[in-house]
C-alpha cells in the first residue's frame, strides 16, 4: 500500500491515473454494444484509421489526438455507410480500414519527416507522459462516452440487438449506428495514450468477454465489465509502476488475466448448475 | 369505420433486379385474422418485410391505419414477430430484457423504462406462458421458447395490429397449442393479425380469411375452409388432380417389385 502512496507523489502518476479510470470504464462502456453486434474487432479497425489521423497531426503541426478524433470518427462513419449502403461485408471492410489506417499513417509520418518509431507513443501508450491538456480532453470526453452508452442503453440495446425490430419500432437505426462507432472512435483516441492503438480494442472487448463468463443479463454484464475494465486499467498501471514494465500491455494482460479467472468460476458455475437441475427440465 | 390496420395496394418488389412481388394488393380490416400462404420463394416474407419498410419497394403504396407507411410514427400501433429467431446477440440478455425492447415505439429516441413499461413487459411474457423464465438467459431457452419469446416482445408493444413471419416454423406440437390460445385471447379482444404461414396446424380454426401467393402473385383472397392442405397450399379447385404417390411407402419388398 505504501508504494502505492508513494507512486501517488508523483504528478505524472496522478495524471495516469485520472487517464487509467476514464478508460478503464469508457471502453467497456461502448465495447459492450460493439460485441452485442458482433463487431468486436471494430475498435481495432478504428484505432488504426486514428493512427492516419494522429499522422496528419505530426504533419500539419496539430495536436495529434485532436486529428485522430476527427479521423477516426469519419472512420467510423464510412464504415456504417459502408454496412447499411454498399455491398462491401462488414469483415472486407473492416480489413480495408486496418490497411489503409496502418499504411496511410507510416506514409504520413514519412511525409512529415519523421521516422515511423515517433509512432511508438501512439502505438503503445504513453500514460505517463499525460499532461494537463491531454487529462482535460480525455476526461471530458471519457465522460461524454459513459454518460451516452448508460443513457441510451435501452435504445442502443435494441439497436444492436436486432437492427430490423428496432426500425419497425420507429428507433432511428442508422443514426444510432452511427452514434455507437463514433463513440467507439472518440473512446479509442481517449484510450491512444493509456493502452495505446493497437491494444484499444482489448480494453474495449476483453471486459466484456470476462463479465459475461458470469452474467446473464444485458445490464450486469454492461456494469461488470465496466468495473473490470476500471480495474485492469489502475491495476495494470500501478503493477506496470511496481514491476517497471509499460502500462499499456500491463493493463491487456491483466484484463485478460480476469478473463481467464472469469472463464474458470463460469464453467465450474455452469457445470454445478446443469448437475442440479432435474432430469425432466432438461 | 375505422380505419384498415393494413392496405397493400399494386405493391412491386424487386431483389437484385429479380422480381419477388408483382402488383400484390392486401388488406387487414380492424379485427381480423388474415394468414398468408404460399410455398418457399413465393414472397409471403418479402411482402410482409415490405409492408413494415423492412424491404423498399418499386412500386405501391402502403398504409398503415391509414397512413401512408413513411409518414407512419404510430409504432406501437404494430407489433413484429420476425421469421428466425434473432434472439441471441454477442452479449447475454434476459428474456425480460429482449421483451422490454418491444416497449420501444413508445419512447423511440431516449428515455429510461417506467412502471407501465414493466407491467407491459410482465404481462406479455405471463401471456406466453414463460414467466418462470423471465430472468433466464435467452440462450439457455429452447427454440421454441425463444420465438415464444420474440412473440411477448410484440405483445409488450400492446399492438393493434400484428404481423407474425412463420411463428410456428419448426416449433413443435405443444407450443404451437400455446400459441394457437393466446392468438385466440388476442383476437378476441379485438387485435388485428397477418400471419404468414407454410402450415397452420391448430391455428386453422382462428383464420377469418387466406391469400395464397404464387410467384409474387396473389393466386387466391378468401375463405380458408377451401384450402384443403396449407402445406402445400392447393386451393379446392386445383385439387381434382390425382394424389402423386411415390409407390415406395413402407414396403421393401413392394420396392423390389417396381423396380
Amino acid at each position: 500500500m505504501t508504494r502505492l502512496f508513494e507512486a501517488l507523489q508523483f504528478e505524472f502518476m496522478r495524471y495516469a491515473l485520472a487517464a487509467a479510470i476514464f478508460t478503464g470504464l469508457a471502453a467497456p462502456a461502448v465495447g459492450t454494444f460493439l460485441v452485442q453486434r458482433r463487431l468486436a474487432l471494430l475498435g481495432d479497425g478504428l484505432g488504426h484509421v486514428a493512427l492516419t489521423g494522429v499522422a496528419l497531426g505530426l504533419l500539419a503541426n496539430i495536436a495529434p489526438t485532436l486529428t485522430a478524433i476527427v479521423v477516426a470518427a469519419l472512420g467510423a462513419v464510412l464504415i456504417e455507410l459502408l454496412r447499411m449502403y454498399g455491398r462491401t461485408s462488414a469483415d472486407v471492410a473492416l480489413a480495408m480500414l486496418f490497411y489503409g489506417g496502418i499504411a496511410g499513417g507510416v506514409l504520413l509520418t514519412n511525409l512529415a519527416g519523421e521516422s515511423a518509431a515517433s509512432l511508438n507513443a501512439f502505438l503503445f501508450g504513453a500514460i505517463t507522459t499525460v499532461g494537463t491538456g491531454d487529462l482535460v480532453l480525455v476526461g471530458v470526453l471519457g465522460l461524454v462516452v459513459v454518460v451516452v452508452s448508460l443513457g441510451l442503453s435501452p435504445q442502443l440495446f435494441a439497436v444492436c440487438q436486432d437492427e430490423e425490430h428496432a426500425k419497425v419500432s420507429g428507433v432511428p437505426v442508422r443514426a444510432y449506428s452511427i452514434l455507437i462507432a463514433v463513440l467507439a472512435a472518440v473512446t479509442i483516441t481517449v484510450a491512444m495514450q493509456t493502452v495505446g492503438l493497437l491494444l484499444v480494442s482489448a480494453l474495449m472487448v476483453v471486459p466484456v468477454a470476462a463479465s459475461q463468463q458470469l452474467t446473464r443479463s444485458f445490464r450486469t454484464t454492461h456494469l461488470a465489465a465496466m468495473g473490470i475494465g476500471l480495474f485492469a486499467a489502475v491495476g495494470g498501471l500501478f503493477g506496470s509502476y511496481e514491476i517497471d514494465t509499460a502500462p499499456g500491455p500491463t493493463i491487456v494482460i491483466l484484463a485478460l488475466a480476469v478473463f481467464a479467472v472469469a472463464s474458470l468460476i463460469g464453467a465450474v458455475l455452469t457445470r454445478t448448475r446443469s448437475r442440479r437441475r432435474p432430469v425432466d427440465s432438461l | 369505420m375505422t380505419e384498415h390496420p393494413l392496405k397493400v395496394r399494386g405493391m412491386t418488389v424487386a431483389l437484385d433486379g429479380r422480381p419477388v412481388l408483382r402488383q400484390v394488393d392486401l388488406d387487414v380490416s380492424a379485427g381480423e385474422f388474415v394468414t398468408l400462404l404460399g410455398a418457399n420463394g413465393s414472397g409471403k416474407s418479402t411482402l410482409v418485410r415490405a409492408a413494415i419498410g423492412l424491404v423498399p419497394t418499386s412500386a405501391g403504396t402502403v398504409e398503415l391505419f391509414g397512413t401512408p407507411l413513411r409518414q407512419f410514427k404510430d409504432r406501437s400501433r404494430l407489433g413484429y414477430v420476425p421469421q428466425r429467431s434473432r434472439a441471441v446477440a454477442g452479449v447475454p440478455a434476459t428474456m425480460q430484457e429482449i421483451v422490454m425492447s418491444g416497449r420501444l415505439a413508445r419512447r423511440r429516441v431516449a428515455g429510461w423504462r417506467t412502471k407501465a413499461d414493466i407491467a407491459a413487459v410482465d404481462a406479455a411474457i405471463a401471456k406466453v406462458g414463460l414467466s418462470d423464465r423471465a430472468r433466464s438467459s435467452v440462450s439457455e431457452m429452447s427454440g421454441g421458447q425463444q420465438q415464444r419469446a420474440l412473440i411477448a416482445r410484440a405483445l409488450a408493444t400492446e399492438a393493434e395490429l400484428l404481423i407474425m413471419d412463420e411463428p410456428i416454423a419448426g416449433v413443435d406440437h405443444d407450443n404451437q397449442e400455446t400459441l394457437a390460445d393466446l392468438l385466440a385471447t388476442l383476437v378476441g379482444e379485438g387485435t388485428s393479425v397477418l400471419l404468414v404461414a407454410h402450415e397452420l396446424g391448430p391455428l386453422r380454426p382462428l383464420i377469418d380469411r387466406a391469400v395464397v401467393l404464387e410467384r409474387g402473385e396473389v393466386t387466391y383472397d378468401g375463405d380458408v375452409v377451401a384450402i384443403r392442405d396449407a402445406e402445400h397450399v392447393h386451393v379446392h379447385h386445383h385439387s381434382s388432380r390425382p394424389e402423386k404417390s411415390d409407390g415406395f411407402s413402407g414396403n421393401p419388398v413392394g420396392r423390389d417389385q417396381v423396380v
